[in-house]
């Protein structure tokens, strides 16, 4: 079996390289499964990485490919209004009487509510499919803290990591602190303290610290040291409260504002005018999401930069998972181990698309390469300090409950900062929206 | 001249408050049509830096990127098309002959099946949404458009207009004329009784086909092919795209694409409701 | 077609009545009355979803209802409801009633009325989440309306429209009001088309006022359809969901004073809690249907 694997990854690797190649390493195995593989999914993201760097993909129209002689069939749900979950949780419950052909094989989760399948006898054991700890080793730990279940049992894999940086404006810096050397600024932003001092300094010239309270929230929510949900009673970690007083206290003191992340308010700060010193995110989002192609724009400038900051942290990725019941499990296996663990396929993926891709050993090769620094940020090659911070990441307090309570944390606190409602209102409001979506959770006594 | 006979305003300041008022109406109405078509001009990154009055110069490029796109764009206007121009006819022909059979019959259970329409009316759509999700799994109408199309031939609320309608304007009398010369039922309702509503079909048809076009959430979770997709699915689609294909300015685009078709239907719909030619017919 | 002038009996005619009424029925049941029949009985049990598990159905007998009575929240989206459904339905029919008015007064002989009913119905025809994402970039902190407000000297600062409650019930309101205000005019429109003019042109030579012809003559003729128009706003109102749901992003803040009746509904849907949506869809029908009682009631007229 064994054998047999690393044969399948040396000719894919092979491959890897050219296009579509016509001989297979897996279709001797598949001819005896299913002949339909369904993928589910909520957008092209992984279609299109599979297309490019699955060696062996055909693509036969925008939801239909073949591998060998097997259909893939991509089944697209927008998330929009949740639609996404609800209908993979329906197909997943029909799962055991569904025909064969219609069985879902492999389905993609993300971080926020990975626990929920995860943490469920719908999802394979990663190993149960014959993915060994070997094949894993190169994978960052978060990344598999992320979609390991409450026995300790690994479910999923991904092709990404998604570690995140301090993204600050150079221009800002320099007339701050005298310099933008990523090394001067970790030292004004190096713990949360200094961050809040950093944060009257700034709003005395004229700036503020951060363009909206929520872009730290996920720095605080990554490093708590309690779950959500203690048994079924609702727990506010003591890291989240602290989010909540530095917020207050940077809110009332203007050095920053309560917008929604993606809204008009919070991306003015991608412009010199909007005078935002610092985001947080990972590499995709000042790759794409900063306007870089915009004239005028810090990014199109290289007027960004990326340093620690006060804490680890990661944003977004996506995770493969394995659906019980599978009768592609071999194709499953090899689609995983291609895209999650093969390093020449993911250093490609690296290349061509931009992801920090989920090998420890790519991407240490990256970080030194020169041409990997990036124009947005002025040249800079931040793989390492994201190398660097992505071993702090300590995801061991998830839960089944993250994505309920994040959103719902965060929107009841704006009411709090804003001046609509004392703490404790806005955390009854929590707890009263929380057990809405969750009903057999309770709040803690008082 | 007309003499002025009525108390209060003159008729030169009624007018002109009317059209300050009309003209006022007219802007509030036409400006998000505006907006919309300037967004539609910018690029993503132009986007993010908030609303400005002046069109930019992406309008091709948005529009190239979207047809380059994996998005089956013109399949989910055909599917729109499909669905909205079914629902509309279904529901008001099928509303009209309801309303018909409660206002020119009598049977003994015409009260109580009124009041049981009326009753139904107020039950909130969302309230079976999830009962119905089930009910079409089960019946295996998944990625079907009956599901979508068929249900709209029960339309309380279309059907209590159409009834509302006839009572001022469906004189018994035509029906029992139709009959004495000998005309069968379904002919007379066909022949005399659809032509006259023609305006009130008009207006619930351009309802139906504008709720049934724009309708996201049970669409959503019934339609899953790309092929089968409506146009409010791919717009979701589109704005939940990875970062690396996400992009506004395209979303505008393909909403601005999607609204054209329906301005099309409403006005050529319109005709028969502002042209202000009433339905043949005996007045009074 | 060629049957003879027997009408001599009603009934077998007014069989044509039930054969009529089949499509309306069969149709119904499938699609509408199975799945309510499951909502009401739901709402008798303990019956949710915590992630893939099912939870339930468990018998609770009347709990679910207890529940939602005993939290008085509900009474807050209620009054949400209803403020946010006056306010834009207020305006709403004054304004359908004018323009009305307006365009069927011949004392009055406006030009180019073709177009401005053609226009006035153009808003419904956008998504409301289309809808909303152009209100959200147009009263943003820095949007146009903000730097409009300041650079004519009423605001020295942005006013964070979407962080004050009445603010935001007026966006509410405001959006409602431009999406469905044509929507109305256009049904009294066709209501009026009905109307022989040469009534009001006998009215104008007896030497009625406008505003006679508009309360002696207009209204009357209109009073089914403006009946039809109270209920089904009412019913609209209490429906009210999309617009304040995409504005405030489900949240109905500030503290839920936008939260809807049907916002609070689909809070519930999130965790598939068909027992505490079932027993919040029965108290809303109940509700619903003693409001329109109420309007049949002051609406009824004598020969009725």
């Amino acid at each position: 079996m064994k054998k047999k694997m690393i044969s399948a990854v040396l000719t894919a690797a092979m491959l890897a390289g050219m296009t579509v190649g016509s001989v297979l390493p897996v279709s001797a195995e598949a001819a005896e499964e299913g002949k339909v593989l369904n993928i589910y999914c909520w957008n092209e993201e992984f279609k299109s990485r599979i297309t490019d760097h699955y060696p062996g993909y055909e693509e036969v129209d925008a939801t239909h490919g073949k591998i060998g002689d097997v259909d893939v069939v991509w089944n697209i749900t927008p998330s929009d209004d949740n639609a996404y979950q609800n209908n993979l949780d329906e197909k997943l419950l029909a799962q055991a009487d569904a025909a064969a052909d219609d069985k879902i094989d492999l389905f993609l989760i993300e971080a926020d509510y990975a626990l929920k399948y995860v943490d469920t006898e719908y999802t394979m054991n990663v190993a149960d499919l014959g993915i060994t700890a070997d094949d894993l080793a190169q994978q960052f730990g978060y990344t598999q803290d992320v979609v390991t279940d409450s026995n300790g049992v690994l479910k999923g894999v991904s092709w990404q990591g998604c570690p995140g940086l301090l993204i600050y404006n150079r221009e800002i810096a320099k007339e701050v602190f005298g310099s933008d050397d990523p090394a001067e600024v970790q030292k004004a932003v190096a713990d949360w303290d200094t961050f809040k001092a950093t944060a009257a300094t700034m709003k005395e010239k004229g700036y503020f610290m951060t363009s909206t309270t929520n872009d730290a929230y996920r720095v605080f929510s990554n490093n708590v040291t309690s779950k959500w949900v203690d048994g079924t009673t609702i727990n506010v970690d003591a890291n989240i409260k602290s989010w909540v007083d530095m917020s207050k206290e940077m809110v009332d003191a203007g050095q920053t504002n309560t917008y929604d992340l993606w809204s008009d308010d919070w991306s003015k700060g991608f412009y010199p005018d909007g005078k935002v010193f610092c985001y947080f995110g990972p590499a995709w989002f000042y790759d794409f999401s900063m306007a870089g192609d915009t004239e005028g724009s810090i990014a199109n400038q290289g007027g960004w930069a990326t340093t620690e900051g006060p804490q680890g942290f990661f944003w977004g990725g996506t995770w493969l998972c394995g659906a019980a019941g599978t009768d592609n499990a071999s194709l499953v296996k090899d689609i995983m181990l291609q895209m999650t663990c093969n390093a020449d396929v993911m250093t490609e993926i690296a290349k061509a698309d931009g992801d920090f891709v989920n090998n420890k050993g790519a991407m240490e090769a990256l970080s030194t390469d020169e041409s990997f620094g990036d124009a947005i940020l002025g040249g800079q090659n931040p793989i390492g300090k994201f190398l660097a911070g992505i071993d702090s990441i300590d995801l061991s307090n998830l839960s089944n409950y993250d994505q309920g309570c994040n959103e719902e944390f965060q929107a009841a606190m704006k009411n709090y900062f804003d001046g609509n409602a004392t703490y404790e209102e806005a955390l009854e409001q929590f707890y009263t929206a929380v057990i809405e979506k969750y009903p057999e959770l309770t709040k803690p006594e008082a | 001249m007309k003499k002025k006979k009525a108390k209060g305003l003159g008729i030169g300041p009624r007018r002109v408050i009317a059209y300050a008022v009309l003209v006022l109406m007219v802007f509030l109405c036409l400006f998000w049509f505006y907006v919309l078509f300037v967004n539609s001009t910018r690029s993503n990154g132009e986007l993010t830096r908030g609303f400005s009055p002046v069109p930019s110069d992406n309008f091709v490029t948005n529009w190239k990127n979207l047809m380059a796109g994996t998005l089956p764009v013109w399949n989910g206007l055909i599917n729109s098309a499909i669905v909205a121009c079914l629902s509309a006819i279904l529901s008001t022909y099928f509303s009209t002959m309801t309303a018909y059979a409660i206002h020119a019959y009598n049977f003994r259970l015409k009260k109580a099946m009124f009041t049981f329409i009326l009753m139904v009316m107020m039950i909130p759509t969302q309230v079976t949404a999830l009962g119905f999700v089930q009910l079409v799994t089960k019946l295996k109408l998944e990625d079907s458009f009956v599901p979508l199309i068929v249900p709209s031939i029960a339309a309380p609320v279309t059907f209590y207009y159409l009834k509302q309608y006839m009572q001022s304007n469906l004189p018994l009398s035509l029906v029992e004329a139709a009959r004495i010369d000998g005309s069968g039922e379904l002919h007379t309702f066909n022949m005399i009784v659809l032509p006259l509503m023609k305006p009130a079909i008009a207006v619930q048809m351009i309802f139906t086909f504008v709720s049934s076009w724009n309708n996201y959430f049970i669409p959503a979770l019934i339609l899953h092919a790309d092929k089968k997709k409506t146009l409010p699915i791919l717009i979701a689609q589109l704005r939940s795209a990875d970062f690396l294909k996400f992009d506004m300015g395209q979303v505008y685009i393909m909403i601005v694409f999607s609204i054209l078709p329906v301005i099309v239907v409403y006005l050529f719909l319109s005709r028969s409701i502002v042209g202000g030619v009433a339905a043949g017919g005996v007045k009074g | 077609m060629n049957q003879k002038t027997n009408n001599k009996k009603a009934v077998s005619y007014n069989k044509w009545g039930y054969i009529f009424l089949i499509p309306f029925v069969v149709v119904y049941v499938v699609f509408q009355l199975i799945p309510l029949f499951t909502t009401i009985y739901n709402s008798f049990f303990e019956h949710y979803r915590s992630g893939l598990t099912q939870i339930g159905p468990n018998f609770v007998g009347f709990d679910n209802y207890k529940a939602l009575l005993s939290q008085g929240d509900l009474l807050i989206y209620f009054k949400n409801t209803m403020i946010m459904w006056i306010m834009g339905f207020v305006p709403q029919i004054i304004v359908s009633l004018l323009l009305g008015a307006w365009f069927s007064d011949p004392q009055l002989r406006l030009k180019f009325t073709n177009f401005f009913k053609t226009v006035i119905y153009l808003p419904n025809l956008i998504m409301a989440s289309a809808f909303a994402m152009l209100f959200f970039t147009l009263f943003s902190d820095s949007g146009p309306m903000n730097s409009i407000l300041i650079n004519l000297g009423i605001l020295d600062q942005p006013f964070k429209f979407l962080s004050n409650t009445w603010s935001t019930r007026t966006l509410i309101a405001m959006m409602n009001f431009l999406m469905w205000f044509g929507n109305t005019t256009i049904l009294l429109m066709a209501g009026m088309l009905g109307i022989d003019t040469a009534l009001f042109e006998a009215a104008e030579v007896d030497g009625a006022t406008s505003t006679q012809i508009f309360y002696k003559i207009t209204l009357p003729l209109l009073r089914p359809i403006l009946i039809y128009v109270m209920i089904t706003s009412l019913i609209g109102g209490l429906q009210m969901f999309d617009v304040p749901q995409i504005l405030t992003n489900g949240s109905g803040d500030p503290m839920r004073s936008t939260m809807t009746l049907i916002m609070y509904l689909n809070k519930h849907l999130f965790s598939k809690n068909y027992g505490m949506a079932g027993a919040l869809s029965v108290l809303l029908f109940i509700v619903t249907g003693v409001l329109s009682m109420i309007i049949f009631k002051f609406t009824k007229s004598e020969n009725d």
